[in-house]
């Protein structure tokens, strides 16, 4: 059982806990971090297939490890921005469901 | 030497792994916050300062070294602020409650 | 035995990666999360991937964690009725059947994964020479695919024109964050008077030695943003208004100076972002001392959030 082998299917089963989680709940800050889950999956399973390609003295292949260091910062950019709109929704309506008939709280509104 | 130099390591890795283990069991067992604290202060000084200590001799130079003393160093700081911050939290808490 | 540790470290990270689905409180969640971001550090290592341990400690492990923890601490009066709106069993299975059946399709992919591997490792260990850097990672990041490096810092920047616009109307333009009132002589100020010079030299090192070595801008300029997030975080300094102009040139000098020299290629190399023959490292270093401040703005400005109140006239 070599390295990427084992960490592809950590990662396989990282993102079926990621998908789960974000199914199951309610809160989205815990969908939110369900589907960081999910990308952290997505990124290891790169990373396994990067050690696979060990070649001509280095480690790993370094074209798939230079997009993942792009793919985790855009990640957490996304992140800040989905933290920042839940922020907003709950300080207008002082909570943060997603449902549609939700009302809005009667301190707020004052855009 | 070389031999002696790495049983030294093991053993002084062995007892840092150890005490990390006490702290992370009273973590787990201990009742209430400012205890936990206590003993987490163990792992951080005690464990982390025997692996490093441990890992000095398989370091590959001086400024290698250099650099694990930093990092032993640095997470005592942060280690230390924190549970300053918490305890006093947990302290103001208990006080209002 | 090195199969054991893997087999150890992925066993850990999975029981954290469940711990954070199935926390009760959104909290313990957030530290979850933040812990298992930490571990992954140690399975890159494994995978050896030095930089991407690097990135993913300090930004999926640290920033991340730091901004979901604070997103908990005041989305926590939320946490009743998120209890209340729990699914019911029957979804709960489904969800079950559902990422299993997804888990096992990729699980099937990674087994039938083909032997021997492709890898572009020999093409980039032989174009390497001419760029001058000996860090492969960063010879793609800065030379081989440009391109990506140059729309990643302009989506940084539009994701922080996206967090400034969550403003209300009344604070539009104002100082991001909350003001925190702490104690001046306490231990955060102390701390957050001492750290920081520690650790912008070490910010500045990782970034100087990714060159050669694991490193780069990205996880340098990550240390830089956590030290001023520590002082802002201490009350030492506070958060700059968003209208000012000098924050916005700051923020758009880095990308910008990144696109000049690709305009640039054009004309002396004959294509975008194309380094003519003698120049890469110059202009590699241009681009990383350029983008360096502004990563570590937008970095910061990212983590501070919408403007939530008005400076002082």
């Amino acid at each position: 059982m070599t390295a990427p082998t084992i960490f592809g299917i950590c990662a396989a089963l990282l993102v079926g806990i990621g998908l789960f989680g974000v199914i199951i709940s309610p809160h989205p800050l815990r969908k939110l971090l369900a589907f960081n889950l999910i990308g952290s999956g997505v990124f290891m399973l790169l990373g396994a297939v990067a050690r696979r390609g060990a070649a001509a003295g280095m480690g790993g292949d370094p074209v798939p490890q230079a997009l993942l260091i792009t793919g985790i910062v855009v990640a957490f950019s996304a992140t800040a921005l989905a933290v920042a709109l839940l922020l907003r929704l709950f300080n207008e309506t002082g909570s943060v469901t997603l449902a549609a008939d939700a009302r809005a709280h009667p301190d707020a509104g004052d855009t | 030497m070389k031999a002696a130099l790495d049983i030294a390591s093991v053993l002084a890795i062995s007892a840092g792994a150890f005490f990390f283990l006490a702290g992370t069991v009273a973590l787990l067992r201990f009742p209430d916050t400012l205890s936990r604290l206590h003993a987490l202060t163990k792992a951080d000084n005690l464990g982390l300062g025997l692996v490093v200590v441990g890992l000095l001799p398989r370091a590959g130079g001086v400024s290698a070294g250099l650099k694990l003393l930093c990092i032993w160093l640095l997470a005592l700081l942060a280690g230390a602020t924190v549970s300053q911050l918490i305890a006093r939290t947990v302290q103001t808490r208990d006080v209002r409650s | 035995m090195i199969a054991a540790l893997n087999i150890g470290v992925a066993a850990l990270v999975l029981a954290l990666a469940l711990f954070t689905i199935v926390a009760r409180e959104s909290f313990a969640a957030c530290v979850g999360f933040l812990a298992y971001g930490l571990l992954l550090t140690l399975v890159w290592v494994q995978l050896q991937g030095l930089d991407v341990a690097l990135i993913e400690g300090a930004v999926g492990g640290g920033l991340t964690g730091v901004l979901v923890i604070g997103a908990a601490v005041r989305l926590r009066s939320t946490q009743a009725a998120a209890d209340a709106a729990r699914l019911g069993m029957p979804a709960r299975m489904l969800a079950v059947l559902l990422s299993g059946g997804v888990a096992a399709a990729m699980a099937a992919c990674v087994l039938a994964l083909p032997d021997p591997a492709p890898t572009l490792a020999p093409q980039v260990s032989a174009s390497m020479a001419a760029t001058g850097v000996a860090n492969p990672v960063t010879a793609v990041l800065l030379a081989f695919r440009a391109m990506d490096t140059l729309l990643e810092a302009i989506v940084l920047v539009l994701a922080l024109i996206g967090v400034w616009s969550l403003a209300p109307d009344r604070v539009w333009g104002g100082r991001p964050a909350l003001g925190y009132d702490v104690d001046p002589d306490g231990i955060l100020a102390y701390v957050a008077r001492i750290l920081p010079p520690i650790g912008i030299v070490a910010g500045i090192y990782i970034f100087w030695a990714g060159a050669d070595h694991p490193g780069g801008k990205f996880q340098g300029a990550t240390i830089l943003a956590a030290m001023w997030l520590l002082a802002m975080r201490a009350g030492l300094t506070d958060a700059p208004p968003v209208d000012r102009k000098w924050l916005r040139l700051a923020l758009v000098a880095g990308p910008a100076a990144f696109f000049a020299i690709g305009l640039a290629g054009t004309v002396t190399a004959g294509a975008f972002l194309a380094y003519p023959d003698g120049y890469a490292k110059v202009l590699i270093l241009a681009i990383e001392w350029a983008l360096l401040p502004s990563l570590a703005l937008t970095l910061f400005l990212l983590m501070a959030g919408a403007p939530q109140r008005m400076s002082a006239p």
